[in-house]
């Protein structure tokens, strides 16, 4: 009892302490990357090849001074950007990262995430309100309205691979898809998670909650220092959990092919699959502009809605008629 | 706008600008290395700038204050001396680098070429009042982007060495007072 | 030690407290936004209520549909009000510690007890003995209790309508 729960704990902790390094280690790969797209060359210069660059920033960031606005709600103020670093880190706990690592086999484990992932935006919401100033508050209020519309077609999009492995549970999705990739069937149901993924966790081009041209920095403007550390890190672990999910739920979390499977172990092709996605989400960040906000809140309602709705009916429709 | 315009724009032109740069991976980034790798300063480059002499190694700088005033942010200080050759000098020439903008209108001021700026960028210094340059820092010895100008050889003002009249261009005073033609 | 703790029914005790107390500061706290923060908090106590007792189904739902949108709708409401005037006049004047952590505090019993049940091998095999399913869910819902879910869609359809009524330009073609 208390060894296993020992070694549970360690795991935990072994996880976290490798993921939030590299949430910090895919700023530098985003900015090197994105650099490299606009031909430039990005943060090259601290360490080899910049790789301590991250480290760097974290340095100066530590330094700055922590202030908090006198004329913000102090408590909610401080548990905003806590409130979202949690929410993304628990979300973790539900993902097979292959198949003997992972914190919890949840039976509910899709829901977990979604619950996770729909508690997240309290860190934003709260974080505009408790700034108390303009900016902030806008920020704060597109992020509600965002995400609380594309939650519905993030639900809606995975039931369809809910439908055809017929279980919640993250692990048995991924061991349901040992004969082939969700992907084949639910291509519609992986875009819309996609689209919908990246508006949850507000990039590129969907990051209109903290849209800088037109909100200095929209919700976490007041922020500084440890604070505006945190939001970052959720940020980008966002950004990480968003593409683990993906590749759980559509592309087969660490299974692969035949003969590809045998030359590296499986949580390393896990770790490969969630690497090209989190390439994808930069590409999208360098090569998309922003929409305006009322244009995303109708593509969401007028296009992804029906979509989402129909493409669930489609798979139940043939998954009564025995196709799939 | 019809349908398949609508569609156009909201799927094949995302897909499209995602190509595009996607492709930017293969292509040679645009910047430099720069403290390592120096990038190209065309001549006329507006860098530093520097006081020039004229060929015969004198000053050229005959301190008429037109380049001070036409710096739209009023950094250069002088102050002009008349020698016992008959020659104009700056007393004291001061710019202030770490006001100036670089802007070249002294350059363009100057009647007799004197200031001039040069392909030198590398203006940095940790202590602000090291940006201020007194004469001596300013001034080369030579003449800088044009070698054979001489102020003094084309003007007719009068300096040790060169009378009235013995400029370039310029022909010996008429005696007005005397009867022949 | 942390193991003797974590039994069913002392989880269950705290949650439920955690809830208890968190809808309690909802009705005698005067600052709103504080008021809806902590119904979340007493939501999210419920749904580890329901996750103890048997229905992971229903403690999902429970976070995403009440806690996740529902609230958030509340509180985009609330948005729109700001930190205005009637609201700094009604707030407590003297910020005092309680009054602070205590939000922080109950959730983070929750936080605990959320990691406790995740950890704990035991006690997830005695939740799992005897849990609803999903399938079970739906065969009920869509059985026995056909009819309540008709009319709450009903409900909601009418709710549907109402609010496309009201946000719709009105005759004049002006934008509301
Ligand atoms: S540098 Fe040129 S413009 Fe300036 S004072 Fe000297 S002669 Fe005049
Ligand atoms: S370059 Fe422009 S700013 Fe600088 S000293 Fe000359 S006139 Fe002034």
């Amino acid at each position: 009892m208390m060894p296993e729960m020992l070694w549970k704990l360690l795991e935990i902790t072994i996880i976290i302490a490798l993921l939030i390094p590299m949430a910090a280690m895919l700023v530098w790969v985003e900015r090197r990357v994105i650099g490299i797209w606009q031909d430039r060359h990005g943060p090259n210069r601290v360490g080899p090849f910049g790789i301590l660059q991250s480290l760097a920033d974290l340095l100066k960031i530590l330094g700055k001074e922590d202030w908090i606005p006198p004329f913000s709600d102090r408590l909610v103020f401080i548990l905003a950007p806590i409130i979202g670093a949690i929410c993304v880190l628990m979300s973790f706990a539900v993902v097979p990262f292959s198949p003997d690592i992972g914190v919890s086999d949840l039976n509910i484990g899709l829901l977990f995430f979604l619950a996770m992932a729909s508690l997240a935006v309290y860190s934003v919401v709260l974080a505009g309100w408790a700034s108390n100033s303009k900016y902030a508050l806008l920020g704060g209020m597109r992020a509600a309205a965002q995400t609380v519309s594309y939650e519905v077609f993030m639900g809606l999009s995975v039931m369809g691979v809910v439908l055809l492995t017929g279980t919640f549970n993250l692990r048995e999705i991924v061991l349901a898809q040992s004969e082939g990739w969700l992907i084949q069937s639910q291509f519609v149901g992986f875009f819309i998670f996609l689209v919908a993924g990246i508006a949850e966790s507000h990039r590129l081009p969907f990051d209109l909650p903290e849209a800088e041209t037109e909100l200095t920095a929209g919700f976490h403007t007041e922020y500084s220092g440890l604070k505006f550390a945190l939001f970052f890190l959720g940020e980008y672990l966002g950004v990480t959990l968003i593409s683990a999910m993906s590749v759980v739920l559509f592309f087969g979390g660490w299974l692969m092919p035949e003969p590809l499977s045998a030359w590296l172990p499986p949580l390393v092709w896990f770790i490969i699959k969630i690497m090209c996605f989190v390439m994808f989400f930069i590409l999208l960040r360098t090569s998309l502009p922003r929409p305006r906000f009322d244009q995303l809140l109708k593509f969401g309602w007028m296009v992804m809605l029906p979509l989402a709705l129909l493409n669930l009916i489609v798979t139940a429709l043939l998954r009564l008629t025995g196709v799939l | 706008m019809n349908k398949e315009k609508l569609a156009n724009s909201l799927i094949f032109s995302q897909l499209r600008t995602m190509w595009l740069v996607l492709k930017h991976t293969f292509t040679k980034a645009d910047t430099v290395q720069y403290p390592e790798q120096k990038p190209y300063l065309a001549p006329r480059y507006r860098g530093r700038i520097v006081l020039t002499r004229d060929p015969s190694g004198e000053e050229r700088c005959v301190a008429c204050n037109l380049c001070a005033v036409a710096c739209p942010v009023d950094c250069i200080a002088l102050q002009q001396v008349v020698d016992d050759d008959g020659r104009k000098r700056a007393d004291f020439f001061r710019i202030n680098f770490s006001r100036c903008i670089l802007c070249g209108f002294c350059e363009e001021a100057c009647p007799t070429y004197a200031i001039q700026l040069t392909p030198d960028v590398e203006l940095a210094e940790y202590d602000r009042q090291n940006l201020v340059y007194e004469k001596e820092h300013l001034l080369i010895n030579g003449p800088g982007k044009y070698p054979d100008y001489s102020f003094y050889q084309q003007s007719g003002i009068v300096i040790a060495g060169k009378g009235k009249g013995e400029a370039e261009q310029e022909r010996p005073p008429i005696d007005i007072k005397g009867l022949m033609p | 030690m942390l193991t003797d703790l974590a039994t069913i029914d002392s989880l269950f005790y705290l949650a439920a407290t955690v809830a208890v107390i968190a809808s309690l500061k909802v009705v005698t706290g005067s600052n709103t936004v504080h008021a809806l923060l902590y119904l979340v908090v007493s939501l999210l106590a419920v749904a580890v209520c329901f996750y103890l007792m048997g229905a992971p189904f229903a403690a999902g739902l429970e976070v995403i549909v009440y806690a996740g949108a529902i609230l958030v709708l509340f509180v985009f409401a609330v948005l729109m009000f700001g930190l205005g005037k009637d609201e700094t006049i009604n707030a407590p004047k003297s910020k005092s510690v309680a009054n602070m952590f205590g939000a922080m505090l109950l959730a983070f019993a929750l936080l605990l007890e959320l990691t406790v049940i995740i950890n704990n091998a035991q006690i997830q095999q005695t939740l799992q003995a005897n849990v609803v399913s999903s399938k079970a869910v739906g065969i009920m819902l869509y059985g026995p209790y056909l009819l309540a879910v008709e009319i709450a869609s009903f409900l909601l359809l009418a709710g549907l309508l109402a609010g496309y009524h009201y946000a719709k330009p009105d005759v004049q073609g002006s934008q509301l």
